[in-house]
């Protein structure tokens, strides 16, 4: 009785049209395939991307130079040095990450206290000139500033689940 | 002593445990855990945090483990439902002021507060009113205050009353409104206010100079010795990627218990000065030019052998400050050796050398330091032993809080926050007239003859019923010592002092001990960089010059060994002498603005935080550390370039891979037995002549310690500056 089956598979091609009602199947579907770079995916609030430095609304700079990012970073990217400022605040006079060995995980991110490093949504960068690599605190503000409008609004959009 | 046993029952374990001993020490001693913060065994007990409640069967309520003494057949429970509960209220109190801003505390990481609310502390506050803000005190360049974060343990208030017998801090106010703070707006200026900082359980009270430079987690732990004194306090450097970040003491109840000196703990301030010489230098044509290790040290070894092939190896003159390593004491003594000349010392701030053929063989304290909390009866003799080794003075004021009769004979008077049993002063005459008066009323009180050689020194003196009292409490029953200090030990009159000292000793039956400048002079005297004695003690053939008569007969070449002419030597002319060399090689830490002057060649040695090495403290206690830090710079270790020296000079032995193998050597050389510390007593005719002491102010007495920034802003350090400034006014 298999055996009669078996032919019958055979002689009808049925194995083939099978894969083929797949093949047509997706022909007629809407496309997924993006354009990148004209198109681009959505992205979650979480993505972790490029990092950045935040203030506070008047200005003063969010770190605290507390070190917690650098004790939980687990590629060992983050290296600060830290002094007493000008105003007796406790501040960082040295913030760099080193984007070779970031591993982009955000435990950054989840140890800052006070919401001082972050990671963005920004994922398209590129580096020419070696050295580049390290975000020192100046470069790592500067982005915080310009994106400062994406940053609250990720952070706004993701602080119920937090 | 059956009787003084109890036995009690903790967690169902039964101990035994000594009548009115408190349950705190109980559990401890068997390593049964109950939180604390106000209880420290070397402080009274407070009990005024209430976290060590436990429960203990029939008592109504939880009770304070700290102040509970153990009574037969006390059932305790440290861990019950109740007991938990009781510290975990007593927690949430704790935390209902305190800021939790550990991320920008300097204690967070080591904080008593923050590890036990870990364990006892809720994950949500029920308290929603407005927390209370304590203004921060100023207590000066040592000590930073955040006091919103106190806990009112009062730690700091006990230490000041019990240890340094000064309250400074005290308490001011009640319930939530009480407040830590100094009575009125001052400074806390004790030679060993720094211990608040290791006693504070909290970040109330933390170390300045360290403030927010670095975390507890960063720094590696390298256990090493204090510099500055001849007790050789036990400490840890906190050193984070090569730098010395700061120094906690290490606890060794034989020699600084569980306490660390200002001087120690901030002299650590200094190591990265803008003085730091960080190249070899050597002058040409009046010029200093930096150039490699090599051209340096030839140029070293070629000036030293110029000058012996021209003059003679009596034209070199070796000096070596008292705070070197035995491994560089021992290779500058072989270096001596080697290149044919005696002309080497250490004492480089003493005056008077004439009984240096009856000297122990290193100078010792004649007993363990632990040993002079047991004391009955003290003479200290020309010392300002606060400023001179902070420890000592504690250990001396513990003795005499237990009844101890301690007595001073010193030029001036000087605060001791003890009672003194009597003050001898320059009002009743000169140190050597005061001591002969001893030793005359010693004659009189204990009824023995007077030596011979006293005969001269105590004609005519005369003594009062003070000194009659003092010498018979030095000869009463119970153990008694006499103890010189570094003013008589730099005194004109060093000789007398010791020799009358000795006697006196003799007649009442007392130990005679004596202070040692530096950290290591014990060592330095064992290894050979003396004179008059080679390593191990024996006599010289012939004995050579010592510091005086090196200055005051001006040497063609001079080595010098981590000393600074201006400070360091209190001979007049010193810098004159230099200036005349045709040259002076120095092994320093600093280029001052006086070597610079004097100088040929500069060769950078690390300073005590970058070397490993030996001292041997002033009761003979050999302590061994290894380099902490990284050699800023291109300095390296002292040993080493003297090793290095040696091999370009052509000297045999000087082949060592570490400073373990010239330590082990030394100790060989030395033999087994116990070198010997005590004052046989001299033979040379004793006068009570007029005797002149040298002031070497607390914070200066040595290259780190005057460049110790936070040290000099202290109360201390600024009126030391202030007199330096008087006296190079006046001068």
């Amino acid at each position: 009785m298999l055996a009669v089956r078996n032919i019958f598979k055979t002689f009808f091609l049925v194995e083939l049209l099978k894969g083929l009602r797949l093949t047509f199947r997706n022909l007629f579907a809407p496309k997924i395939t993006i354009q990148y770079p004209e198109e681009k995916t959505p992205q979650s609030p979480r993505f972790r991307g490029l990092h950045a430095q935040r203030r506070y609304a008047n200005g003063e700079e969010r770190c605290i130079a507390c070190k917690l990012c650098e004790a939980v970073c687990p590629a060992l990217a983050i290296t600060i040095e830290s002094d007493v400022a000008d105003d007796g605040t406790r501040r960082t006079t040295r913030y760099d990450i080193d984007l070779f060995k970031c591993i982009y995980c955000g435990f950054c991110e989840e140890a800052c206290p006070v919401d001082a490093i972050v990671e963005t949504r920004i994922h398209e960068y590129h580096m020419e000139m070696r050295g580049e690599n390290i975000m020192t605190k100046d470069k790592l503000l500067a982005i915080g500033d310009k994106y400062e409008a994406m940053i609250a609004a990720d952070k706004a959009a993701d602080a119920r689940y937090r | 002593m059956s009787d003084d046993l109890v036995n009690i029952e903790v967690n169902g374990v039964a101990m035994q445990a000594r009548r009115g001993q408190m349950l705190i020490e109980v559990t401890d001693a068997n390593e049964v855990y109950v939180p604390r913060f106000c209880y420290h065994e070397k402080l009274s007990i407070a009990a005024n945090c209430r976290m060590c409640l436990v429960e203990v069967e029939k008592a109504p309520k939880p009770l304070p483990a700290c102040a509970t003494p153990v009574t037969e057949g006390m059932k305790v429970f440290t861990k019950s439902a109740r007991a938990i509960s009781a510290q975990k209220a007593t927690m949430e109190f704790l935390l209902l002021n305190h800021p939790l801003d550990c991320p920008i505390c300097d204690q967070g990481g080591e904080c008593e507060l923050q590890d036990l609310s870990l364990g006892y502390g809720s994950d949500i506050s029920r308290y929603s009113e407005r927390k209370r803000v304590v203004k921060d005190k100023n207590l000066g360049a040592l000590v930073s205050t955040d006091m919103t974060r106190c806990i009112h343990c009062t730690r700091c208030v006990r230490f000041g009353e019990e240890i340094q017998g000064m309250p400074q801090l005290g308490t001011v106010g009640r319930g939530d409104r009480m407040q830590i703070s100094t009575y009125i707006e001052r400074s806390v200026d004790h030679e060993l206010s720094g211990n608040i900082i290791d006693l504070c359980p909290v970040g109330a009270l933390n170390n300045k100079p360290y403030r927010f430079s670095a975390r507890a987690w960063e720094m590696t732990e390298h256990a090493s010795v204090a510099a500055h004194d001849c007790v050789g306090s036990n400490l840890y450097f906190h050193v984070q990627n090569g730098r010395v970040k700061r120094v906690v003491p290490r606890s060794n109840e034989d020699v600084n218990e569980s306490w660390l000196s200002d001087r120690d703990r901030f002299s650590c301030y200094a190591i990265e000065h803008e003085d730091r010489l960080l190249r070899p230098r050597i002058k040409v044509e009046g010029e200093w030019r930096d150039c490699e290790w090599s051209e340096a040290l030839e140029r070293a070894s070629t000036l030293m052998q110029e000058s012996i092939k021209s003059k003679g190896a009596d034209s070199l003159g070796i000096l070596a400050s008292p705070s070197s390593t035995l491994e560089e004491a021992s290779l500058l003594a072989k270096l001596a050796d080697g290149l044919g000349t005696a002309n080497i010392d250490h004492r480089l701030r003493m005056l008077d050398f004439r009984d240096q053929a009856a000297d122990p063989q290193f100078p010792s304290l004649g007993r363990r330091i632990a040993q002079v909390e047991t004391l009955k009866a003290v003479l200290v003799v020309g010392s300002r032993l606060r400023q001179e080794a902070p420890i000592l003075a504690h250990r001396l004021r513990k003795a005499a809080l237990l009844g101890a009769s301690v007595s001073f004979l010193c030029p001036q008077r000087y605060e001791y926050l003890f009672p003194v049993t009597a003050y001898l002063d320059r009002e009743g005459g000169s140190m050597t007239q005061q001591l002969s008066a001893l030793v005359a009323a010693a004659a009189e009180v204990t009824g023995k003859p007077l030596p011979e050689k006293v005969h001269t020194a105590i004609a005519g003196v005369k003594f009062g019923d003070l000194h009659r009292s003092l010498v018979a409490s030095l000869a009463e029953e119970g153990e008694s010592a006499i103890f010189l200090g570094l003013q008589a030990n730099r005194d004109a009159a060093w000789a007398d002092l010791r020799a009358l000292a000795g006697v006196l000793a003799q007649m009442t039956g007392a130990s005679l001990g004596t202070l040692s400048e530096g950290a290591n002079s014990a060592g330095a005297s064992l290894a050979g960089v003396l004179p008059h004695r080679v390593a191990g003690g024996a006599d010289r053939s012939k004995t050579g010059l010592n510091t005086v008569q090196m200055l005051q007969e001006p040497r063609s070449a001079y080595l010098l060994a981590n000393l600074e002419p201006w400070a360091d030597l209190v001979v007049a002319g010193a810098m004159e002498a230099f200036k005349a060399a045709d040259s002076v090689v120095a092994l320093a830490a600093y280029a001052g603005s006086d070597l610079l002057e004097c100088a040929d060649v500069l060769l950078p040695v690390g300073t005590v935080a970058e070397t490993s090495g030996t001292f041997v403290n002033v009761e003979g206690r050999w302590q061994s550390f290894a380099g902490a830090a990284r050699p800023l710079g291109e300095s390296r270790p002292a040993w080493k370039v003297l090793r290095v020296l040696g091999n370009l000079l052509g000297l045999e032995g000087f082949d060592y891979d570490s400073s373990e193998q010239i330590r082990d050597e030394l100790h060989g050389t030395l033999g087994a037995g116990e070198a010997s510390s005590s004052y046989a007593g001299g033979h040379f005719p004793i006068t009570a002549a007029e005797d002149h002491a040298v002031e070497v102010a607390m914070y200066a007495v040595d290259g780190m310690v005057r460049r110790s920034l936070p040290l000099q802003q202290t109360g201390e350090g600024r009126a030391e500056q202030s007199a330096a400034r008087d006296s190079a006014v006046a001068g």
